[in-house]
């Protein structure tokens, strides 16, 4: 096929570049440096354009996040009493106004509320991945390092889990207890580390058999130590990658919640619950109360796929 | 594979009965019981109410009854908002109306996704490719709550073609919009996982010894590398199918079509626990079935599973 017989051509010119690279740094004397996984992880990620854009991009959404309050002239609650009256006519998007991105269909300032909003669904989703890693590593890496029975039966636990169907599940939560941050972090914090211990079991399975798990057994290592020490950061590439693609699933979600009036309560909000107001107000002529909290949404959840997918090929490129 | 199978449905029972008491027990630990309101009632109405739902009785026989209810009856219990209407009456109202869109927008998204991918798979490096990997990376960040709305206001608002919600019996208008907003991220993913999956086989050796034989490509593709190709995609089918009818939530209560997301969140907003009981166990079931029947096919088409 003509594609592979372009790749390997370039693959060919790339490594005959690189052998003269080495032959002249050899004739200079130079000593040769080797490079560990994460070096190499590096460059591969920094040669990725797609990657770095998203990156970019990404940034600037939470530097918007950051800055962006301070700018702001209007708190998330305020409401511009004066201009209520006739949002489609006077709650446009305007810099004079003070209300950057128009007003939402109570009347209050959009600019902040977006702002509060994103900030929302990051936080949400950063905490969504973290305690998917903490909880779904430990665990993982404890049964698939201890085997056995003990195996057995964790991994029989997380299929039966598995197969609850979440989104209700938090909901219940949501509702049955206060509509809170809190709670919302707790549900998110129940879903998402199955999948995680799964990925990380397999890893570990594979990692307990090599010769330095053996060499720190017979120098008398605990079990625990060994998996926190010898097995967890030897797991860390590919729990960085699932933790990336995790974000925005947690994003999705919490999103997909507050969509449906069940996520946090007025009057914080979240990405989900501006877009279900703007989608209810479009037809009264405003249409930039949808258009501000798609357009953070999807630069979001697209720079974080990118970012994930560009990390997965610098830290697993078997995996392509 | 008869074992294989029963043993499966010996993993999914106690799935299923985990899942019903894990919720039951939450809407008993949960501050504030469903006839809790602003101004207080007298303690005898109370009482009485609660007699009359039986959640007088000790906690232990109120989990027994409900069980045995949805076991031997397939009786979820009344509906704690609605005086006259049992939570079956509901789910029979509404879930007929989501299971029709739901599977319509399952099985178009299964095999737009997989032809795509297959196509993109065997044009790879060519424009086909390009534009199949490029549309389906952003459509992934398109979700049912994104789409509905953007749907609704070009198709609706802009154009009118579409009517913008209702149900109608089923029409194919009052369709074509909640299938295409439910099922286009998922179109996507498949399509990726199809794509990728295909490479890999069209790569393997036994492909190579294939076409080496002489076999006419669109044997070599047809007899050869859909059945391998195509486990990674089935095994996905399992989580994309939990989603879909997570999603259709979003699409009951966008286009009021009048399915069973509708009664689901109004039940959450009403803290009518009945309803909420009884449709997330509904929805737990079919996770449960569906899983099933992965599994299944799964050790149907690979023969390398032992069973």
């Amino acid at each position: 096929m003509p594609g592979s017989i372009r790749r390997y051509g370039t693959e060919m010119v790339h490594r005959t570049e690189q052998s003269e690279r080495i032959i002249e740094a050899l004739a200079e004397g130079e000593a040769i440096r080797g490079r560990s996984l994460w070096e190499d992880a590096k460059r591969r990620f920094f040669r990725n354009n797609a990657a770095i854009g998203a990156l970019i991009c990404l940034g600037l959404v939470v530097l918007f996040t950051v800055v962006g309050p301070l700018f702001s002239q209007w708190s998330i609650e305020e409401i511009d009493w004066a201009r209520m009256g006739n949002i489609a006519g006077e709650g446009h998007p305007s810099i004079e106004s003070g209300h950057y991105f128009g007003l939402d269909g109570l009347g209050r300032d959009l600019y902040a509320r977006t702002i509060q909003a994103t900030r929302t669904s990051l936080i949400v989703g950063v905490i969504g991945a973290f305690v998917a890693v903490v909880i779904g590593t430990l665990y993982g890496a404890f049964a698939g390092f201890v085997g056995g029975w003990v195996d057995n039966v964790m991994m029989r636990i997380v299929d039966v889990l598995i197969s609850i169907p979440y989104m209700f599940i938090i909901i219940l939560l949501m509702v049955m207890f206060e509509r809170s941050f809190f709670m919302l972090f707790v549900g998110i914090g129940i879903v998402s580390w199955l999948d995680m211990s799964r990925i990380v079991r397999g890893q570990t399975l594979s990692l307990k058999n090599r010769e330095f798990v053996e060499a720190a057994t017979t120098a008398g290592v605990g079990r625990f130590t060994i998996i926190l020490r010898h097995i967890v950061p030897n797991l860390l590439g590919i729990v960085v990658v699932y933790a990336t693609l995790l974000v925005p699933l947690m994003i999705l979600v919490e999103s997909f919640i507050s969509f449906l009036g069940l996520g946090v309560q007025e009057p914080n909000t979240s990405l989900g619950a501006l877009i279900s107001e703007g989608a209810g107000t479009v037809i009264y002529g405003t249409p930039w109360q949808i258009a501000c909290p798609i357009f953070f949404f999807l630069v979001t959840i697209i720079s974080l796929f990118f970012v994930g997918d560009g990390l997965r090929d610098a830290l697993d490129p078997k995996d392509r | 594979m008869t074992a294989y199978i029963m043993r499966r449905i010996l993993v999914a029972v106690p799935t299923l009965v985990i899942l019903i008491v894990l919720c039951f027990f939450l809407m008993q630990v949960a501050p504030g019981g469903p006839f809790t309101s602003e101004r207080p009632l007298p303690p005898q109405v109370l009482a009485n109410i609660e007699a009359r739902y039986g959640l007088d009785q000790p906690l232990w026989k109120q989990m027994w009854d409900y069980l045995a209810g949805i076991v031997t009856r397939f009786d979820f219990g009344p509906s704690f908002a609605y005086r006259d209407r049992d939570v079956n009456d509901i789910i029979a109202q509404g879930f007929p109306v989501t299971l029709t869109y739901g599977l319509i927008s399952f099985v178009i998204a299964t095999l737009a996704g997989m032809g795509v991918g297959v196509v993109a798979a065997i044009r790879h490096n060519t424009w086909l490719d390009y534009i199949a990997v490029g549309a389906t990376f952003s459509a992934q960040a398109l979700p049912n709550f994104v789409m509905a709305p953007i749907l609704v206001i070009v198709f609706t608002w802009q154009l009118g073609w579409l009517p913008g919600g209702g149900w109608n019996g089923g029409q194919w208008q009052y369709l074509v919009m909640p299938v295409i907003a439910l099922s286009t991220s998922y179109v996507a993913s498949i399509t990726r996982i199809t794509r990728s999956s295909m490479l890999e086989t069209l790569n393997s050796s036994f492909i190579r010894t294939a076409r080496a034989k002489g076999l006419p490509e669109h044997k070599v593709i047809w007899r050869h590398a859909m059945k391998p190709a195509m486990l990674p995609v089935v095994s996905y089918l399992g989580p994309t199918f939990v989603a879909m009818i997570t999603g259709s939530v979003v699409i009951d209560v966008y286009f009021s079509t009048g399915g069973i997301g509708r009664a689901y969140v109004d039940s959450a907003l009403n803290r009518d626990y009945a309803v909420m009981l009884g449709v997330t166990i509904l929805y737990g079931g079919l996770t449960v079935l569906f899983n099933l029947l992965v599994d299944v096919a799964y050790a149907w088409l690979d023969p390398k599973i032992r069973y």
